[in-house]
């Protein structure tokens, strides 16, 4: 099935839970954050929260930044 | 020095450091420590799923004494801005945010319209925000009343360098505010960032000043004292200025008679 991740086309085998898709990854869920549909998923319910197909999944994690960042967080 | 105290937290240090622009994290490490900072501010980026394994920049920072305030930079609609910042309060576990919301790419001058609106529905989510917003009196007074734990007034353009462009509008803004005023921006170099805290700011948060320094270390430290003297200055209540002189030495006693009377 096909997802939007971080505003590109992904394919994954199938729905499967946030907390699966991080450690496909390889990210630690400690680091970031995590948005399904522009509802922003508790770390504490990846495990349960499925990911369905046409999904919009954002992760996002600090960077450094004072106030002189141009580019947007949400490339459109 | 006298702690800063936003909502209800204490800072034992009075300047507040970005993250970013840095030549790497050790070198930003070394100048938060010679800045002395209880608060930096991190932006909230996407992941680059293609860079695994990438260093998080949390790991070079003492979140023991540092408090992390994570910004809502580079949103230029209010919707971005809540929706950065409801994420920031994930990954960070803080229901703190700086919020900026850019009206304008090239001076990086904030929406104050739509920078209000973000007030409102993140303080009513219970965030506590801390607006960036101009050096207008009528705009911090209107952020405050939304509910903005404190106001931060640019001093001049983001990463300008420029220094304290309208001193009489932030002792307006400082007169009337019940919040904490932090001059955010525009501080090049040391002398900027007493002045602002001689004109009466609690604070003064810079990024650019310190990370593109030539030394960023040196440079931190020179500006941890100049916040620290201009805050001294503030407190201790400098003297009018005057057009012309009053001698500090008595004027009477003198050996020789005094100056010639014109004629």
């Amino acid at each position: 099935m096909r997802i939007q991740l971080n505003g590109e086309p992904h394919d994954l085998p199938g729905p499967m839970s946030i907390a699966l898709l991080l450690e496909r990854l390889a990210i630690d869920p400690r680091t970031v954050a995590v948005e399904c549909d522009r509802v922003v998923v508790k770390r504490a319910r990846y495990a349960e929260t499925l990911i369905q197909p046409g999904a919009e999944v954002e992760i996002v994690a600090f960077v450094g930044g004072g106030g002189n960042d141009t580019i947007s967080p949400w490339i459109r | 020095m006298d702690p800063l105290i936003i909502a209800d937290r204490r800072f034992d240090s009075r300047l507040v450091v970005g993250t970013g622009k840095y030549a790497s994290h050790a070198l930003m490490q070394a100048a938060h420590e010679a800045a002395g900072t209880a608060m930096v501010t991190v932006a909230v980026r996407r992941v680059d799923l293609k860079a695994r394994g990438a260093e998080s920049l949390l790991e070079w920072i003492d979140r023991t004494r540092i408090f992390l305030l994570p910004n809502t930079a580079g949103c230029y609609t209010a919707d971005d801005a809540v929706r950065t910042a409801r994420l920031g309060r994930e990954a960070g576990l803080s229901h703190w945010v700086k919020l900026e919301v850019i009206g304008d790419e090239r001076t990086l001058f904030p929406d104050n319209v739509a920078l209000l609106e973000a007030t409102r529905t993140l303080v009513k989510e219970g965030f506590v925000v801390l607006p960036y917003t101009n050096d207008d009196p009528v705009v911090c007074r209107k952020l405050e009343d939304a509910g903005a734990a404190a106001v931060m007034p640019a001093g001049a353009p983001i990463g300008s360098g420029l220094g304290i462009q309208n001193p009489n509008n932030l002792v307006i803004i400082k007169e009337q505010a019940r919040v904490p005023v932090i001059v955010d921006a525009g501080v090049g170099t040391a002398s900027d960032a007493a002045i602002a805290m001689e004109l009466g700011a609690d604070a003064v948060l810079m990024n650019t000043a310190i990370a593109g320094a030539a030394d960023p270390v040196l440079m931190a430290g020179a500006m941890r004292r100049a916040v620290e003297a201009g805050r001294m200055a503030f407190l201790a209540g400098r003297i009018p200025k005057r057009r012309y002189a009053a001698a500090s030495s008595p004027t009477t006693g003198l050996v020789t008679p005094g100056a010639p009377q014109r004629s």
